[in-house]
């Protein structure tokens, strides 16, 4: 079973990284853009087939390692999920 | 007294902190591998700067889970002082010994140059032989320095005192929340900070300002 995880800063976390792409997009010519925010896409192809014990798998490796909830949010995708 | 300096795959400030404590307790520290899942008993733990694991995922996460740091969280909740020297303080917060996160800087820059910092709270185990208040020189060097936490940590941070050092009023180098540049956990005996007292621990490094970290603990361990 395939996974992607997308860990991105909670709201008011200031993004350096996100506001100079902001500034160069702008640079560009690219109008009306009102904010950018930049993240990470973590993919996990797991053995495990039961969708409820990958999800509960996934919040714990999230929850330990590959998230600082301090400063981040993360969701979860299993593939075959909308 | 036993000291230890752990050294994480990509640590390059373990030798220069290693010099300085044998300096001060006349007895080289043990050098601790972070692949090791035993740790001597030691009094004073030392996580140096540097790049560990790349700084692969976040800043000292990757070090935070490695095997050593178990024991270490282990040493230090039975009372052991440590200190985490800017990718330490990353080590630190990540595993959960202090709160707070250390962000990307403000300015996007990595910045490596002298800083004045003032010593907030010289009650620490580390910080006894400044003077409250005092106004020294350490240099940073960091990509990631700027302190995060939300506003009820900031102020349980001030209210229990437990901000060790400020960068002086306009100089701060990479945006951190009320100028933080150290902060220690509510006994005193775990402090973390992003600037490198070791970097200027002797006269020929330009000063002798961080010294007093090292006697200082020494000193209050002995």
């Amino acid at each position: 079973m395939k996974a992607t995880i997308h860990i991105t800063l909670k709201n008011g976390v200031l993004d350096p990284q996100g506001k100079a792409i902001e500034n160069a997009l702008g640079q560009l010519g690219f109008g009306g853009i009102d904010e950018v925010r930049q993240g990470k896409l973590i993919e996990i192809n797991l053995s495990e087939s039961d969708p409820e014990k990958a999800e509960a798998a996934l919040t714990d490796m999230c929850e330990k390692l590959l998230a600082n909830t301090v400063i981040e949010n993360y969701q979860i995708h299993l593939d075959g999920e909308a | 007294m036993q000291a230890s300096v752990i050294v994480f795959p990509g640590s390059n400030c373990d030798r220069d902190v290693a010099v300085c404590i044998e300096a001060a307790m006349r007895k080289a520290p043990l050098m601790a591998w972070h692949g090791d899942s035993d740790l001597p008993k030691s009094d004073l733990i030392i996580l140096p700067g540097g790049f560990s694991y790349g700084d692969y995922l976040r800043c000292g996460s990757m070090a935070a889970n490695s095997p050593i740091m178990r024991e270490v969280v282990a040493q230090a909740k039975k009372g052991a002082a440590v200190l985490g020297i800017c990718n330490g303080f990353q080590v630190l917060t990540e595993c959960g010994l202090l709160p707070g996160v250390l962000m990307q800087n403000k300015g996007l820059n990595f910045v490596c140059r002298d800083t004045r910092l003032t010593v907030t709270n010289n009650k620490t185990a580390f910080t006894a032989q400044y003077d409250a208040g005092e106004e020294i020189t350490v240099p940073v060097a960091h990509n990631e320095g700027n302190y995060f936490a939300d506003d009820n940590t900031l102020k349980r941070l001030q209210d229990e005192d437990r901000i060790a050092f400020t960068y002086a009023e306009g100089d701060n180098p990479n945006g951190a929340c009320l100028d933080i540049a150290g902060i220690c956990d509510p006994s005193g005996r775990i402090v973390g900070m992003m600037p490198h007292p070791e970097r200027r621990a002797e006269a020929a490094l330009g000063g002798e300002d961080g010294k007093r970290m090292f006697s200082g603990i020494v000193e209050a361990l002995s």
